[in-house]
């Protein structure tokens, strides 16, 4: 079914997101909607399939125009999108999941449907167990069980928001060709994301959308990294270039640490890692095979089962927060507000979260105003940010909270610091800064341990990188040996 | 379609111009209310600020009314902004009275030693009253708010044993109340008033928490701590330490309200020492965003309001309708404080998706 959103325009209290933007996808085509971080991406799309109400402009479908009463109605006319986060009930299986929404008996025939369900997604290259709970499922099959659905629905266009930033490189291939056939049986298809190579890769046309506008639509035959990079950006972004020094000595070390998880016995097993002086070591792994745990654990935000961790020698396993931050460790949490910076205050409080006890910011327990202020001054000089000294925080993009949060962390040259997925959810200008400011530490001989979703991130700035499969290290890698085939392998938890 | 919606944020003039419009609005509703039911509402308006400042005489009744419902107020203030939900200020007011009470009655010390320990087994009492629900919360993560207010329940039934029973007065035909205190045990007006000293402790108590909390490195914690506790665990503060030391200072000062009741207003424990001074206390906090002195200006206001409801019953109108007019003030004033962060968006035509769904969708 064609698709013609034409002049959409979409306000939100704060912000507006759609500026009058128009595009257009056709059947048999996989349509990749390419844009930074709040281009507008998702909001366009909900609006498509019915979640807003544009402020202005009209949708069209198969020529005819249509406006849409809530999203039933947009799916009962067609439109399916598998959002960022899915929608499905974990505790069901994966065959009640499918029927949840689809009209018909209330009844389930569970083996009679079961098997239809087994025989369309095999067309489609989509193998779910049927009878497995979605708990259980990694994210990749829960993506397949969203598009399932939207098959069973006859959905006749698809739409995707970021479907590969929960998959490993094989499940992105495997996703890819799936869309593939989707789109050959006379489907329209349309996948957002923020990353050029997959887009290149994957689609036929690329709608490049920034700041609420619609930018350019190209064959992506006709596509070149560099010129999608400067449309999506709006201008030319040079990525930092790593040099790093020769390692020193060993600063921070793990042995054989395990840790306990929050849903199963055992999250961490028996790492060990030991990351040099100006080294950045990369720990790559699907989200949730530990690594959350790892670094929760390393800086004593969760208790261990055994095993030791050591900075310069001196033991931190028992160590209370405090101590390790005081020993010089640094973490980047994986959420910035409401874990390493506070929504509420501002972003001088928020610059002083971890030495507010030390002079001259306080002397006998009483906080130095005028010290605060320098102090935000300094830091926010370094790293030239312009964030506003009065306002809370939370106001601020991703990207700027992140740069005021490593402005923090990173300013005392800290003599390790653990950093998780620092740049999701940034973009392209955002993340550059973000590894300009991890290599900047690590030419000073910070010890940096890089856990990431992002294999391309891993890839750019990492000197050895470990590969973390069901709490286990699996393989750690010198550079010469990064290799994208073997780490997606491992990464799935084949062998090397 | 009709919904409301956050909205942008908007200018503090326009803010305070809003809540003053919703009491205005509340003043004439209850206007009309009361010309419906044959009274005459510019007299009983009259009669209600007159009741409240309306002599030297009602401005100092207003200040002493005012002096408990600040002090738990800013109790419960305190433990907000720790993220604290202190619903037992009540409680923790009854068992400072009764500690207090314990050394009025039975210590036949001067003044000079005996009202400040008083003073300080107020505080005890409320305190440690408030340390019963915080070791729970702060080791396994017990809601707060419902054992806060529990024990109000069991500190109310306590004092009302005892006296009905062991500190009953003998000469007053089992009357609910104490013996009066000795002279000794009363706390001093401020000279040339009627107000008893008890507003020096408000004074004290909202200048120090107003430094505290911005001023000092632990009042720095505190505050991380309300807004965000991972945040504090992450920057490796105590929280668990904090989280018992705020509730039982957050306790203590409801104590001594409990104290300045006794010693300074009643001059013996009886049932019923607080019409509810504690939960008012919740309101006046929120209303006054948890500011120290704004928590103190909004219970002058709130004493305001109680004592013109009091004034409008001797002239005629009925208790149930002074205290619908009071209700209907505060509510206004709640409401226009909703609609300062948040507005009624009209939709035109066969619109739209619903809220919960666009709630939903947002990432
Ligand atoms: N529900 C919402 N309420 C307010 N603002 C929103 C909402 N959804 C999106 N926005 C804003 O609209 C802009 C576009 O957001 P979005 O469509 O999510 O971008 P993208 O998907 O391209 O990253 C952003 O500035 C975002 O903050
Ligand atoms: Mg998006």
């Amino acid at each position: 079914m064609d698709v013609y959103l034409q002049d959409i325009r979409k306000a939100f209290p704060e912000t507006v997101a759609l500026h009058g933007v128009s595009f257009e996808a056709r059947p048999g085509e996989v349509h990749a909607l390419l844009g930074e971080n709040g281009a507008g991406k998702t909001t366009l799309m909900n609006i498509l399939a019915g979640l807003y109400q544009p402020d202005e402009g009209s949708i069209w479908l198969g020529g005819q125009r249509r406006r849409w009463r809530s999203p039933a109605h947009a799916i009962a006319a067609g439109i399916g999108m598998v959002h960022q986060h899915f929608k499905l009930v974990p505790p069901l299986t994966v065959h009640e999941n499918l029927l949840l929404g689809v009209r018909g008996p209330l009844w389930l025939h569970r083996r009679r449907d079961a098997a239809r369900v087994a025989s369309l997604a095999r067309e489609h290259g989509l193998d779910v167990d049927p009878l497995a709970r979605v708990w259980q499922l990694s994210m990749g099959e829960r993506q397949r069980v969203e598009l399932l659905r939207l098959i069973l629905r006859d959905a006749r266009v698809l739409v995707l928001d970021e479907p590969t930033s929960v998959l490993t490189p094989q499940e992105s291939q495997a996703l890819f060709a799936t869309l593939r056939s989707l789109a050959r049986s006379g489907r329209t298809v349309v996948f957002i994301s923020h990353k050029l190579e997959e887009v290149l890769r994957a689609a036929d046309r690329i709608t490049v959308m920034r700041g609420g506008r619609a930018i350019a639509t190209l064959r992506s035959q006709d596509a070149r990294a560099a010129d999608l990079a400067a449309l999506m950006v709006g201008r030319h972004v040079t990525p930092p270039q790593p040099s790093p020094p020769p390692p020193g000595a060993p600063v921070l070390e793990v042995d054989r640490l395990t840790v306990p998880g929050d849903r199963r016995p055992l999250a961490v097993r028996e790492v060990t890692l030991t990351v040099h002086a100006g080294e950045i070591v990369g720990v790559a792994g699907v989200a949730g095979n530990g690594q959350r745990e790892l670094a929760e654990a390393l800086a004593g935000l969760r208790p261990i089962a055994s095993g030791a961790v050591r900075l310069d020698g001196r033991p931190l396993e028992r160590a209370t927060v405090r101590d390790r931050i005081e020993a010089g460790l640094a973490l980047i949490p994986e959420d910035r507000l409401d874990v390493g910076l506070v929504g509420e205050m501002t972003a001088a409080d928020n610059l002083i979260l971890k030495s507010y006890r030390q002079p001259p910011l306080s002397r006998r327990g009483v906080l130095d105003p005028r010290a605060v202020r320098a102090r935000a001054r300094a830091a926010l000089g370094r790293f030239s940010l312009a964030v506003p000294a009065e306002a809370p925080v939370r106001l601020l993009s991703g990207g700027m909270l992140q740069r005021l949060l490593l402005a923090r962390e990173l300013a005392e040259a800290p003599r390790a610091v653990v950093a998780m997925s620092p740049t999701r959810g940034l973009d392209v200008g955002a993340a550059a800064d973000v590894h300009r400011a991890l290599l900047e530490a690590q030419s000073r001989g910070t010890a940096t341990l890089l856990l990431s979703e992002d294999l391309d991130e891993l890839l750019l700035l990492a000197d050895r990188l470990a590969v973390m499969y069901d709490g286990r290290i699996s393989a750690i890698l010198k550079r010469a040996e990064f290799d994208r085939p073997r780490i997606g392998l491992l990464m799935a938890g084949g062998a090397a | 379609m009709i919904r409301i919606e956050r909205r942008a944020p908007m200018s503090r003039e326009a803010a305070a111009g809003l809540r003053l419009a919703g009491v205005a609005g509340a003043l004439l509703a209850g206007a009309a209310f009361l010309s419906a039911t044959g009274h005459d509402p510019g007299q009983a308006y009259l009669d209600m600020l007159r009741g409240a400042v309306g002599s030297p005489y009602a401005a100092q009744q207003t200040a002493v009314k005012a002096i408990p419902l600040a002090l738990t107020g800013l109790g419960v203030a305190l433990a907000f902004h720790a993220g604290l939900w202190n619903i037992g200020a009540e409680g923790q007011l009854a068992m400072g009275a009764f500690l207090a009470s314990w050394a009025a009655l039975g210590l036949s010390w001067p003044a000079w030693a005996l009202l400040p320990a008083m003073g300080l087994l107020g505080l005890v009492g409320g305190g440690l009253w408030a340390l019963l629900p915080a070791v729970p919360r702060a080791l396994w993560g017990t809601n707060e708010i419902i054992t806060t207010l529990l024990l109000n329940y069991v500190a109310l039934l306590w004092v009302d044993y005892l006296v009905f029973g062991p500190w009953a007065d003998p000469s007053a035909f089992s009357f609910p109340y104490s013996r009066p205190f000795p002279d000794a045990a009363r706390l001093p007006l401020l000279p040339g008033t009627q107000v008893h000293a008890g507003a020096l402790f408000v004074v004290a108590i909202a200048a120090a928490l107003g430094f505290v909390l911005r001023r000092t490195a632990w009042g720095y914690e505190i505050r991380v701590t309300g807004h965000s506790p991972r945040a504090a665990a992450y920057a490796g503060m105590p929280v668990r330490a904090n989280v018992l030391l705020v509730m039982v200072l957050s306790g203590a000062v409801a104590g001594l309200a409990g104290m300045g009741e006794v010693s300074g207003v009643i001059g013996r424990i009886q049932q019923g020492i607080s019409p509810g001074y504690g939960y008012s206390a919740i309101i006046i906090a929120w209303l006054a965003r948890l500011s120290p002195w704004g928590t103190v200006g909004v219970a002058v206001l709130f004493a305001a309001l109680i004592n013109g409801g009091f004034a409008l019953q001797t002239s005629g109108v009925p208790a149930a309708i002074a205290s619908m007019l009071q209700a209907l003030v505060l509510f206004s004033v709640l409401v226009g404080d909703f609609f300062v962060s948040h507005r009624v968006a009209v939709r035109r035509g066969r619109a739209a998706a619903l809220p919960a769904q666009e709630a939903a969708a947002e990432p």
